[in-house]
């Protein structure tokens, strides 16, 4: 595929530096708090979170009920949540119903159960298109659907954030709830790729 | 406002391209204009809708040139600036000493400023409030229309959405807060946020996909009967 990294402009860059040290020198913020934050994101929360979300409600029903009723209740038993999400719903993909989560006025996402946002999910291509045209842009995307598959797309723009529960691959009965996590990815919780097994 | 952030529909952005294995952050000053700009959350000198509606003041051609972090960077210096914070000046004058490889910063300017934050201008994080409840307007299964409305401020509702007619999908009856209003300091207004579904055809008309439809988040009052 081909490697999409936005331009460096080091102005940006130098602009940061100036303001991170004007509220450090003011007291406003304190930059170890910054880089605990930094650390935070690079390395304790992400799609492998969301991943053992879904991997639990397909080997446990009772805690799927729980998900589908109240996804941030259901997380928190996992020891996932924090800020910038208060309410999360859970939709369901199954044989006939295709899920898709997109924002189209910004970027709202589930950041304490799948992380920081990846750049596409950002981009004016998926906000201007996923709602227009979502059978198009997913079958550009790699996922083909058949015409009779239902696609809904949940436009995020209140407060309110979504998390896609895949369809568990057929062939994976007999793996375990950390193995069937592995299969999961970030796509797939987003509602623009399938679980492979 | 009738902006380009308000993207769903546009036509023009061209494919959708993902990249493999892609870091966190990018680069490290993104990482730090992220990070630093959830500090200044929870200091109480913004709230989100503040944020957000300054993202959108960027000026077009910069908000699709910037970059994802390139507008939170934007809106940050200038809410601490309009705040009185920390001034576009001297952000500007460090930058030039920087760029120059000055020998010595010179100092923040001296004398008051907005900051320590005097008690009345600390604002409220948060997007609902537990301790309030509301009364519904609207039920499951209801037909509303989106509000065909223009405001020149921050608003939620999405162009493409305006005018278009969807059933009730879901009623977060909690109270959450009207971003319209807060985003201006002129309340919180607390009211439902419905999911609303609204049918690919009565969206895109006859450009719709066939078996699609978008469901949207809208606050009460952007809703009314249909």
């Amino acid at each position: 595929m081909t490697q999409h990294v936005p331009p460096e402009k080091p102005w940006q860059a130098v602009r940061t530096e100036a303001i991170e040290s004007l509220l450090v020198e003011l007291g406003v913020i304190d930059s170890a708090r910054v880089d605990e934050i930094v650390k935070h994101y690079e390395e304790r929360v992400g799609p492998k979170g969301g991943a053992r979300v879904v991997a639990r409600a397909w080997t446990d029903p009772a805690f799927k009920q729980r998900l589908l009723a109240d996804g941030l209740a259901a997380c928190a038993e996992l020891g996932l949540g924090g800020p910038e999400t208060e309410k999360l719903h859970v939709v369901e993909n199954t044989a006939t119903v295709h899920n898709a989560v997109v924002c189209t006025l910004c970027s709202c996402y589930p950041w304490p159960i799948l992380g920081v946002p990846p750049a596409w999910y950002k981009s004016s291509a998926y906000r201007s298109r996923m709602v227009r045209e979502p059978r198009r842009l997913l079958a550009e995307m790699g996922l083909p659907l058949d015409p009779a598959v239902e696609i809904r797309v949940w436009d995020s723009v209140s407060e309110i954030r979504y998390l896609v529960l895949p369809e568990r691959p057929a062939g994976t009965e007999s793996l375990t709830e950390d193995e069937l996590a592995e299969l999961v990815s970030r796509d797939a919780m987003i509602g623009v790729a399938k679980v492979a097994a | 406002m009738n902006g380009i952030h308000d993207m769903g529909g546009l036509h023009g952005f061209g494919p959708v391209i993902r990249e493999d294995d892609e870091p966190v952050f990018h680069s490290y000053w993104e990482s730090r204009v992220f990070c630093i700009t959830q500090v200044l959350d929870t200091q109480q000198i913004w709230n989100l809708d503040e944020h957000r509606h300054e993202i959108e003041r960027m000026p077009t051609a910069d908000y699709l040139t910037a970059g994802y972090y390139g507008r939170w960077l934007f809106a940050m210096e200038r809410l601490l600036d309009r705040k009185d914070i920390v001034r576009a000046g001297e952000v500007q004058r460090r930058v030039d000493e920087m760029h120059n490889a000055a020998p010595a910063l010179s100092a923040a300017d001296g004398g008051p400023r907005g900051w320590p934050l005097p008690e009345e201008r600390r604002v409220r994080w948060g997007a609902w409030r537990h301790e309030q409840a509301v009364a519904p307007r609207f039920a499951m299964g209801d037909r509303v229309r989106v509000r065909n409305i223009h405001p020149e401020g921050h608003t939620r509702v999405t162009a493409y959405a305006r005018g278009k007619v969807g059933v009730v999908d879901r009623v977060n009856a909690e109270a959450w807060v009207f971003p319209d209003t807060r985003a201006h300091d002129r309340g919180e207004h607390p009211q439902a946020v419905y999911g609303v579904r609204i049918a690919a055809s009565e969206l895109w008309g006859p450009q719709a996909e066939a078996n699609a439809s978008v469901y949207i988040d809208l606050s009460e009052d952007h809703l009314e009967p249909a």
